[in-house]
């Protein structure tokens, strides 16, 4: 009979469980260590989906569920729900950021210095099949990827510039920001500092129209994939926004809560891995042709972990909600509601549950329909 | 005298900061401020309509014609300005400041709108009975059976045949599409009745049928009418008083016959003669 | 897997267990209202009933027998999955019977037997706003419940009986809730809608993906939407009883006989069904 697969429910998922122990299986183990330090982008895409800063469970749920991103972000969002909330952090001083790496595209040189850091952007994407021989990783060719260097010998002069590197990349690198000259300048907005307490999406429902705390919050929890379809979508044409990246930094900040004998004084609880991206966008102000009234106007992007693409693209979408139009990435509810990786994957799969009494009631109506005819 | 049914005061529609420049009555580029750039889309307007009759308004496009039709069906917020309706709280309570709820009491039962182009008015998709049922809905009709009686007494006040009620809009002609927002605009007997350009962009010939349209529904509804115009041909066919406006203000009024006939104006004249 | 030492009675920390409670308690005191809260993610995903877990484990406690059904089903994968989850961190006795459960969670259906005062319905709610079908829009959605503006509600269901002669809404059919808020049923069949008004039980909703909560307090005055003179229609069975128990003006299924090809009908509410075979020793 055709629902005879709803019955027996119960024997049917422990089934059902069995078989992915069986899919997940195999020869041999892999740690949780090791999952850590070979897949770090992955388990920052996850953190920072997720909402959730742990190195050691985003890899434990990645071991869990075979790998699947949104499995993953799911286990931890569940976990979550389970810790009570003992503290809220006190901002974060990104400006003091211990820095890996550190752009602009806006400028030639910047005060600091342009530090490139780890990344992808400029090596060739060449499957590199000596990798295939697992396990040695002393392998030179495996060595000369991760540096991104070739093997030749350095000369006295080489080795003596790399020392000097060296000697900074040792101590902790800080600076600060771009966008501090442009407000020196007069070219970007100067904007009013906001104290109010933030909008937190976790624990109250978004209301329209949404503070940019709330905002940014969602962006930085967002789906990458959907943030950058939004953003993408902007900078195509369906908005208006194709923005300079005025800095792109990642690094280390602390993270710090209130002292709980002393309101006044803070007790550092830890370090987090940060991408930030301050762009900048043109903003006209009483009429589009008054070219002398026109400023510059940032958008922003913070994200959990290495995670460049994202958090422009966050910045892309922060800025064109500033803008007006009929574009998908200005129309704020349609942009905050649609970007959850959770609440996107979950409704989706809930197709997969019967439907058998709301489509008796629909079959009921259409042939009601029918007889009226 | 006899009370107006709807009196307008000092109604001022601006969009911008102001200066001390146009504040204080500098002279504007037409309706721009020179230094500001502010817009006055109406500038101190001051206009009464009698029970019963047609009162014009003519300008040509950005004179504030549309601005203060749609200003009073609470489509733009004003600036400054009050406005008193006959049939609200016997004219003694300004009608801007009210409420949204009191401001919709308004819309669904005192005054109804036609707008230029329907898309405005329509709900395209909806059927046109579905159309007019939505004025009778929030006036809170409830009975299937008696609104679709008074849905039939519209259409063929507006002469629409009724096996037509259930298409959409969308599928009909500009004439057609006009007929259904007055009938949906009539739907509650409103006293007021406030046409923005209903005519423009309909064939000659259209336009003459709903024309006389609505010189049939004003004796039949005995309905006062507000009809803003480009068209001095319209204005002169159908209304009984003509107010003249140019940059925001009112710069001519009187019997339609008097100011097309022996106009004041340099503009008016201008505007009388080009017709000619 | 949900232990004690690592898991907390209930799943949730007893914060946000508390938090849950005080929306239940403002949702109780404005019927039909839908009161947002912060919807905690859980092991269960969202759009699966995770607003009904969400007050289940926010209200039980040790001493509450629970009964879970999806579709009346107490069988269903989902059902089983839910149960599964609340008894494995709160320890309570589960039930199939309607009668013997203090607390019950359904997707799509209110049991055949009439609730109690000492009894709690929990549904699950996809979609919380019932203007959600004229108005895409949440913050237009919010003013018109503000302003109690159901033109446009209206309008779809005058838009239905114009074009079809019938009205074409199946299940979620929309109710006006103490004169004042128009309220989403949640999906229950059509059939189910009268068991709202002026009812024994509570009946509390969660929409834990749109981050909604309300409630129907024992009591409530509960219309479907109808014009005066087009009579509110539920669904039809008339003449159609189960082959399993013989049961009469009750939701049925609709199955195909794999042997005849016939179509045949079988109780919704499964436990109802179990119980009544039991009663008459129709038994399996």
């Amino acid at each position: 009979m055709a629902y005879v697969a709803v019955t027996g429910g119960r024997e049917a998922i422990e089934q059902s469980l069995k078989l992915l122990e069986i899919f997940r299986e195999s020869g041999e183990d892999i740690t949780i260590s090791c999952i850590k330090e070979n897949m770090g982008l992955l388990i920052d895409k996850i953190m920072s989906e997720a909402g959730f800063y742990s190195r050691d469970y985003a890899a434990l749920a990645l071991k869990q569920c075979e790998g699947s991103v949104e499995e993953a972000v799911f286990l931890l969002r569940a976990y979550r729900s389970t810790l009570p909330r003992n503290y809220y952090s006190n901002p974060v001083d990104t400006s003091d950021m211990r820095l890996i790496r550190r752009i602009s595209a806006a400028f030639k040189d910047i005060p600091g210095g342009q530090i490139l850091g780890p990344t992808y952007d400029y090596s060739h994407r060449l499957l590199n099949f000596s990798l295939m021989d697992d396990g040695d990783l002393s392998d030179s060719a495996v060595s000369a990827v991760r540096n991104g260097s070739s093997e030749e010998k350095l000369s006295s002069e080489d080795e003596e510039e790399l020392s000097e590197d060296a000697e900074i990349s040792g101590g902790d690198i800080r600076c600060g920001r771009v966008t501090d000259l442009l407000k020196a300048d007069g070219v970007m907005a100067e904007v009013e500092q906001d104290d109010t307490e933030p909008f937190d999406v976790t624990s109250n429902l978004l209301t329209f129209p949404a503070p940019r705390s709330a905002r940014l919050q969602t962006f930085a929890r967002s789906d990458a994939g959907f943030l950058g379809g939004v953003a993408y979508s902007s900078m195509r044409g369906y908005g208006a926004v194709h923005p300079t990246v005025s800095e792109l930094r990642c690094g280390y900040v602390e993270v710090c809560v209130p002292y709980v004998l002393d309101e006044e004084d803070e007790i550092c609880i830890g370090e987090i891995l940060v991408t930030e991206v301050e762009a900048l966008v043109p903003s006209h102000t009483e009429t589009d042709e008054d070219f002398d009234k026109m400023t510059l106007s940032g958008g922003y992007g913070l994200i959990f972990g290495r995670n460049e693409n994202k958090a422009i693209a966050m910045s892309i979408a922060d800025a064109s909600l500033e803008t007006t139009g009929d574009s998908p990435s200005q129309d704020e509810e349609f942009v905050l509601t649609h970007g959850d990786c959770l609440e996107m994957s979950g409704f989706i799969s809930h197709l997969k549950l019967p439907h058998y009494v709301t489509f008796q009631s629909s079959l009921d109506r259409v042939r009601a329909k029918g007889e009226k005819r | 005298m006899e009370q107006p049914v709807l009196r307008v005061d000092h109604l001022t529609v601006r969009y911008g900061k102001t200066c001390d420049y146009c504040r204080n009555g500098g002279k504007l580029t037409k309706n721009t401020c020179p230094h500001c750039k502010t817009v006055w889309a109406c500038n101190d307007v001051n206009v009464t309509l009698y029970e019963g009759e047609i009162l014009g308004i003519v300008g040509e496009s950005g004179s504030g014609k549309s601005t203060l039709m749609k200003s009073l069906y609470f489509d733009f917020g004003i600036t400054e300005g009050k406005g008193y309706l006959k049939d609200f709280e016997n004219g003694e309570t300004d009608i801007f400041s009210q409420s949204l709820q009191q401001k919709k009491y308004i819309k669904n039962h005192i005054m109804g709108m036609v707008y230029q182009n329907p898309v405005l008015g329509l709900r395209m998709d909806y059927s046109s009975a579905g159309n007019i049922a939505e004025k009778l809905i929030a006036a809170g009709n409830r009975n299937f059976g008696k609104m679709n009686e008074r849905i039939a007494e519209l259409l063929d006040a507006v002469e629409i045949l009724q096996s037509r009620k259930k298409e959409p809009p969308k599928n009909f002609s500009g004439g057609m599409q006009q007929r259904v927002q007055i009938s949906k605009a009539l739907a509650n007997n409103p006293a007021i009745l406030l046409l923005d350009e209903v005519t423009t962009g309909l064939d000659l010939s259209v336009q003459a049928k709903v024309l006389e349209l609505i010189r049939k529904i004003r004796q039949e509804f005995n309905i006062s009418i507000m009809l803003v115009s480009h068209d001095l041909a319209v204005i002169r066919m159908l209304a009984d008083r003509t107010i003249v406006m140019l940059d925001g203000r009112i710069i001519e009024q009187g019997l339609t016959d008097q100011i097309l006939d022996d106009p004041q104006q340099p503009y008016t004249q201008q505007l009388v003669h080009s017709l000619l | 897997m949900i232990d004690a030492k690592h898991y907390n009675f209930a799943f949730l920390d007893e914060g946000s267990k508390r938090e849950i409670r005080r929306s239940i308690l403002k949702a109780v005191a404005i019927p039909g209202y839908q009161v947002p809260f912060g919807s905690r993610e859980l092991p269960i995903g969202r759009g699966w009933g995770t607003g009904g877990i969400q007050i289940t484990l926010s209200i039980i406690g040790k001493e509450d027998i629970l009964k879970v059904i999806d579709q009346g089903n107490d069988d269903s994968v989902n059902a089983v999955n839910i149960k599964k989850l609340v008894r494995e961190c709160t320890d309570v006795e589960v039930t199939t019977d309607s009668e013997k459960a203090t607390v019950i969670q359904s997707r799509h259906r209110i049991p055949e037997i009439p609730m109690r005062n000492d009894q709690i319905l929990v549904l699950q709610v996809p979609t919380p706003e019932p203007l959600r079908i004229v108005e895409p829009k949440e913050s237009v959605t919010k003013q018109m419940h503000a302003e109690a503006e159901y033109s446009g509600m209206w309008l779809s269901l005058f838009e239905d009986l114009t074009q079809y002669g019938k009205i074409s809404i199946s299940s979620e059919y929309p109710v006006m809730v103490e004169d004042r808020y128009v309220t989403n049923p949640s999906p229950i069949p059509r059939y189910d809608n009268w068991k709202l008004n002026d009812s024994e039980t509570l009946y509390l909703f969660g929409a834990g993906r749109e981050k909604k909560i309300y409630a129907i307090p024992p009591h409530t005055k509960v219309v479907s939407m109808c014009f005066e003179d087009v009579p509110f229609e539920t669904e039809d069975f008339a003449g159609k009883c189960c082959r399993l128990c013989g049961a009469t003006g009750v939701y049925l299924d609709e199955l195909i006989d794999e042997k005849t090809g016939e179509k045949v009908y079988e109780c919704n509410d499964t436990g109802f069904c179990r119980g009544r075979r039991m009663r008459y020793g129709r038994g399996e």
